[in-house]
């Protein structure tokens, strides 16, 4: 499954951080962030909950950055 | 502007006046101390959240935490000198939210720019219901419903014309600026504006599979797929900042330490200020923000022109074509007949083609139907009588009394005509008057009007080698490839034979030259998989072509593929300009603040003011000189 998401983040170097952050969450199985489009695609491994997993995700994220966003 | 950089905006303007203001206003020790620290706070507080946050995440290396150290550290050192001079500390502040708002502001006013570019969703579609007609989401429209479009509106959904007759814009699409017109019966894809009349198109697709959300859908995804440079930069930047921070360690640790040691006189306050100027220096933002940056603007002014770059990792490749490979039929020709020639025998031209024409108006086959197109005025079909097809020959009829046969040499031989057939790339079309030879037609594919100047123009880029491969006969392939200024072409292939054509000669291209085909897309996905850079044309709502390809060219023209050759090949430049920009300043500076030529000042010119520049130079890959 193959879902994309917006997302608010103010730095780029965040944004690949964030990338990568993202591809080690749980249930994940690849993960594409850009910076310019400000939008999250995010590929779910097979069966994840995908609720569970964008919170999970959006901890991570919010590590990186405090004040980014993502809309699930 | 955001409310986020209008707040901003507010507190840099304000905490300038007050930094101003505690200069001239005569305060001293403490209280001076306290004036600059509250400004600095005032300019700064969202820095140090971010940077306390950043050390509970366990994240120490980012920007925040290096300003926050660089600017204390000059507190420090302003107050251990007891010289009262807190201007730098709260100055670099300044200078640093500046240069992330200018950023910030230049990389949304960029994105807007380029998405203005592709602002060809439709926000609504038209449909009757009870007699009125009622504005809808088109992703409410299901196939098969009647939608109107007024003149003005974008086509919404794809479909057939229902009724009604009108121009259409196709320009946001194919970056054709010319009108087409169209009626009842046509195909027309959304995101084309209607200019003249009203229409009813009866949709054939839902929203979600239109030509318009596809567009979107790629062009948007673009982005995520990254190309090398991108990836090159996000390592790099993981590597740099580390780096820089080691070295202002031992800057500031090295040199007085040694000095120390070999004249027990040590000035560690002068190094350490040009540690925490190396710190300033140390993010890598500007080649982060810049690359792909010019990427996403280079994918945008493509797609103005109608060329839809998928990813760019895509604009890397296509930049560096060397091997250009064609396929014949409905790329470098129409795809349709036309005839080219016309010879006569004691009879004019004029009435040669008016019998010919009427009686070719009977017959279904492609090559018939150039013969009619050749005539320009109305056909009579009453002036023609007793038509019979000839299978495998052609056709006969009376045509006001005269006994007409249009067919091939098959036909020429049984009527006794003996005429030789020259392999010349044409295929002829023999006309008889009442038994006698008159004239024939010469028959072929023609090139398209835009073919000649697209492969002279791929070869002042620089392409090594036009190649044309065709399934057709040598002697029409020779003609084409001679016409087009091909360089060298196979014919008689198989579908699968082209595959195997192109392995070979990326067997024969060098490191770094690449190997682009160019097909329709319909019977050549293989061969466009295969090749480093598939090129679908003519794909204006063809999805097997979208799917297939990497870079899709919306109309048929194929000096666009040249286009996409000269705005890759832009955009590339800026992404090495800006690479190599950045870093150089950069090192630059990193050198002058060792040897104590430069302050903070310049640090944060180095670090704000180059990835502004950089933004800015981006921008430019939308806009490429035709």
């Amino acid at each position: 499954m193959k879902k994309t998401y917006n997302i608010e983040v103010d730095c780029a170097t965040c944004a690949s951080l964030m990338e990568e952050a993202t591809g080690k969450v749980c249930g994940i199985k690849e993960c594409s962030v850009s910076f310019l489009t400000q939008k999250m695609t995010v590929e779910f491994t097979e069966g994840a909950d995908e609720k569970k997993v964008m919170k999970e995700v959006f901890k991570a994220c919010r590590k990186i950055e405090p004040d980014c966003e993502i809309e699930f | 502007m955001k409310k986020k950089h209008k707040i901003m905006l507010i507190r840099i303007l304000l905490s300038a006046g007050l930094t101003v203001l505690a200069n001239i206003v005569p305060i001293d020790g403490m209280f001076r101390f306290f004036a600059f620290a509250g400004i600095y706070i005032l300019i700064g507080y969202d820095i140090l959240r971010k940077c306390v946050k950043g050390i509970a995440n366990g994240r120490f290396m980012d920007e925040n935490f290096l300003m926050t150290i660089a600017t204390i550290g000059a507190f420090a050192i302003a107050i251990y000198e007891k010289s009262g001079d807190y201007n730098e500390a709260v100055a670099v502040m300044l200078l640093y939210q500046t240069g992330e708002l200018f950023q910030g502001l230049a990389v949304a006013k960029s994105r807007r720019s380029i998405g203005e570019l592709m602002d060809i969703r439709p926000d609504y579609a038209n449909i009757e219901k009870d007699g009125d007609i009622v504005k809808v989401s088109p992703d409410e429209v299901s196939p098969g419903s009647i939608i109107t479009v007024f003149p003005g509106e974008k086509i919404p959904i794809d479909g057939i014309i229902d009724e009604g007759k009108s121009e259409i814009d196709t320009k946001a699409l194919t970056g054709e600026s010319l009108p087409r017109s169209i009626e009842k019966g046509a195909e027309v894809a959304s995101g084309c504006i209607n200019l003249t009349g009203v229409l009813k198109v009866r949709t054939t697709k839902d929203f979600g599979d239109s030509t318009v959300s596809k567009i979107l859908e790629l062009v948007e995804n673009a982005s995520m797929r990254k190309a090398k440079s991108e990836k090159f930069i996000s390592k790099f930047a993981k590597i740099y900042t580390p780096i820089v921070c080691i070295s202002a360690l031992l800057l500031g640790a090295m040199p007085p330490l040694a000095s120390l040691i070999t004249t027990g006189e040590a000035d560690f306050i002068t190094w350490i200020y040009r540690a925490l100027t190396f710190l300033v220096i140390s993010c890598p933002c500007a080649l982060v923000i810049s690359v792909p940056l010019s990427f996403f603007a280079g994918i945008g002014g493509a797609s103005r022109e109608g060329i839809l770059i998928k990813g760019s990792s895509f604009i890397e490749t296509v930049a560096k074509i060397k091997y250009m490979v064609f396929d014949k039929t409905g790329t470098l020709t129409e795809g349709t007949f036309s005839v080219t020639g016309i010879k006569t025998e004691g009879i004019s031209e004029e009435w040669l083609v008016e019998c010919a024409a009427h009686v070719e108006s009977f017959s279904k086959h492609p090559i018939a139907k150039s013969i009619v197109s050749e005539y320009k005025k109305e056909i009579d079909l009453s002036r023609v009588s007793d038509v019979r097809e000839l299978g495998g020959e052609g056709i006969m009829a009376k045509f006001e009394g005269h006994e007409v046969a249009l067919g091939n040499s098959r036909l020429a031989k049984r009527l006794g005509a003996g005429l030789e057939e020259k392999e010349d790339g044409n295929t002829r079309v023999y006309a008889f008057l009442d038994g006698e030879y008159k004239g024939a037609f010469l028959v072929a594919d023609r090139l398209k009007a835009k073919t000649k100047e697209a492969i002279s123009e791929m070869k002042k880029l620089g392409v090594k080698k036009c190649i044309m491969l065709t399934g057709d006969t040598k002697a029409v392939a020779e003609k084409i490839a001679a016409e087009a200024g091909i360089d060298e072409f196979e014919s008689d292939l198989m579908p699968s034979d082209k595959v195997k054509k192109v392995e070979k000669l990326l067997a024969v291209a060098k490191q770094g030259e690449k190997l682009a085909f160019a097909g329709d897309g319909i019977n050549d996905a293989p061969v466009l998989a295969r090749a480093d850079v598939g090129i679908a044309m003519g794909a204006m709502g063809s999805d097997a072509a979208i799917e297939a390809s990497d870079v899709v060219i919306m109309d048929d023209d194929p000096l666009k593929i040249a286009r996409a050759v000269k705005i890759s090949r832009k955009c590339m430049k800026i992404v090495k300009e800006n690479i190599m920009f950045s870093l150089l300043v950069k090192v630059l500076c990193l050198i002058l603040v060792a040897l104590g030529y430069a302050g903070m000042w310049l640090g944060i010119f180095a670090d704000v003011g180059v990835m502004v520049l950089a933004v800015l130079n981006s921008v430019r890959a939308m806009k490429v000189k035709k």
